[in-house]
């Protein structure tokens, strides 16, 4: 598999991430090589084996539906870019 | 002073010999004299620490001191620390203060240590070398032309050269074990969910999992007592109880039955490093263990598996960076799009920004099936060689990395001969395996590290099985010369 400059704005747009337009072709250099090491996986014969999303096993454990957390918002919101009235500030997103 | 153990110290701080403030400052002018051209810590916390210090001081004089009350630790980047920044090695928090501490900070104050500083790392712990921290790279203290190791290599830096007596670490595919391999170290991976994720920021939440590094087996277990535990903040933090690791320390080894995967001495293994290894296996013979040559059939997945779980699993994560609450943010966005595009493509690095499309590649519509369904098919192959193994053996040996610690720049332009550097690392986190690596020996003048593998839980038996062999040898006694 080889991926290409299309493949790679893809990728990037999908990610949200702005690349410069230089470096596309060492991501698509990159890419190819390491999905070229991943692709030693489709030969491998996985029929009837279940997928291990947890090394445990383990299945999510359920807490009773309490409050527990305090409102910290003011301390939260100290470290953010930019805050106004208590709300996260984005450029408009509704004309 | 700084040469002695941790039960060393504690005894000097109980007895008045000298004080934790004294102490504390005796690292920080270490950290003065040697951080400059170590890279080894982003931030030192020295205010903090001397405030701690005297804290600890109160206690050891009222006699409620704790067994580590009053020890300087230096914790790795990742973990949440309120009040001192939490860069994770990234542009994107560099001005990042933490409304929190982690689980693990929390733990370690309540116990009564110090907090000497946050170490360098690679960003967000994607790296097997530290060198892709924005903060720059590390210098390995046994020879600063040599990488100390990632994606920990400040912590392993700063422990190896004696800027801390000990420090903490995350492991996702070998981040302890490897630097504590190339660094001289005794580093240990516990089980998936010993200890809590809690404020360590996550990179692949289904095999971070974090650990002491430190100079013995006994010093790791002390650090490992404080940190294990249940934490119902964490959701894959398990129930179970944590016994005293220091207890079981001194527990006979004969009839230890060792397992040594064939797949872990094949090619690829530096030959000089396989001899160091296998003199090490001789002498835990000697130590009365028996020998048995099993095999790990699925070994070779490995690194093919973990690069489609870890991407996938830190693309996921990382979405969270996005300019919004918290972190960088681009100057003047003119839309929401244009804001998460630079924010985040100004704030990562490039490994990082690789590992995030990889991830999103693999889960995109279309190649879920054929990459991250078959990763987690593969992952599972992986894990039953081990349960498999584990039928016949008690513990798995073999060597923690492929060769002693390489020259920095050597593999910064070929992302997957980066990656190999994990080769015998990656299966234990993918099972969800506790993992040590020891020192075990030299190779012109740089460490040789014995990994140990576990079964689930079995953190007292490794710290046990390292303890006797550091007893019969003095390898982790060993430090580099320029930092005596």
């Amino acid at each position: 598999m080889s991926l290409d400059k299309t493949d790679v704005e893809k990728i990037a747009y999908l990610a949200r991430l702005a690349i410069d337009d230089n470096d596309i072709p060492d991501y698509a250099r990159d890419l190819t090589t390491i999905f070229g090491l991943v692709e030693q996986l489709s030969s491998v014969d996985t029929t009837g084996i279940s997928p291990m999303a947890h090394p445990l096993d383990a299945v999510q454990r359920l807490r009773p539906d309490e409050v527990t957390e305090t409102d910290q918002r003011e301390q939260f919101q100290a470290i953010a870019p930019k805050t106004e009235a208590g709300v996260y500030l984005v450029p408009q997103v509704i004309e | 002073m700084h040469t002695k153990t941790l039960s060393e110290l504690s005894a000097a701080l109980h007895n008045g010999d000298i004080s934790s403030v004294e102490l504390t400052q005796h690292y920080l002018d270490r950290i003065s004299t040697y951080n400059g051209e170590l890279n080894a810590f982003i931030t030192v916390a020295e205010e903090h620490a001397l405030k701690q210090a005297r804290n600890a001081d109160v206690q050891l004089q009222q006699k409620t001191a704790g067994k580590l009350t009053g020890i300087p630790l230096a914790h790795k980047d990742i973990f949440c620390t309120q009040g001192i920044r939490t860069s994770c090695a990234s542009k994107m928090l560099d001005n990042f203060i933490a409304p929190y501490d982690a689980t693990v900070v929390e733990k370690t104050n309540a116990a009564g240590m110090v907090t000497l500083g946050k170490t360098n790392m690679d960003e967000f712990a994607m790296g097997s070398s530290n060198e892709t921290s924005f903060y720059g790279q590390v210098q390995n203290p046994w020879d600063k032309q040599c990488v100390p190791g990632g994606s920990s290599g400040g912590s392993a830096a700063a422990v190896a050269a004696r800027l801390a007596p000990i420090a903490t670490g995350t492991d996702t595919g070998g981040s302890i074990r490897q630097p504590a391999s190339l660094c001289n170290l005794t580093g240990l991976k516990p089980t998936y969910g010993r200890i809590s994720r809690y404020g360590m920021i996550a990179f692949a939440s289904s095999l971070d999992q974090a650990g002491p590094m430190a100079h013995s087996a006994e010093d790791a277990a002390l650090l490992l007592n404080e940190m294990a535990g249940f934490d119902p903040r964490d959701s894959t933090s398990v129930e179970q109880t944590v016994p005293d690791y220091s207890a079981s320390l001194n527990d006979a080894i004969e009839g230890l039955k060792i397992g040594l995967p064939k797949e872990y001495f094949s090619e690829g293994l530096d030959p000089q490093v396989a001899s160091v290894i296998e003199t090490a296996i001789k002498t835990y013979e000697s130590l009365g263990a028996t020998i048995k040559e099993i095999t790990l059939p699925n070994t070779s997945l490995a690194v093919p598996t973990y690069y489609v779980v870890a991407p996938a699993e830190c693309s996921s994560n990382l979405s969270r960076m996005d300019g919004v609450r918290f972190g960088h943010r681009c100057e003047d966005p003119k839309d929401l799009l244009d804001l998460y595009q630079r924010s985040r493509g100004e704030g990562f690095g490039e490994e990082v920004k690789r590992r995030i499309m990889i991830g999103t590649y693999a889960l995109s519509a279309g190649y879920y099936d054929a990459y991250y369904l078959k990763a987690q098919q593969c992952r599972r192959l992986i894990s039953d060689d081990f349960k498999q193994a584990f039928n016949d053996v008690d513990v798995i040996m073999g060597p923690t990395a492929p060769t002693t610690a390489f020259k920095l720049g050597d593999k910064t332009d070929d992302p997957v001969a980066m990656y190999l550097a994990d080769i015998y690392t990656i299966s234990t986190n993918l099972a969800g395996l506790p993992g040590m690596s020891i020192p075990a020996g030299f190779v012109d003048g740089l460490p040789v590290g014995l990994q140990i593998i576990g079964n689930y839980f079995d953190e007292a038996r490794l710290l046990n099985v390292a303890h006797r062999y550091q007893q019969a040898t003095d390898w982790h006694q060993q430090t580099p010369d320029n930092f005596k």
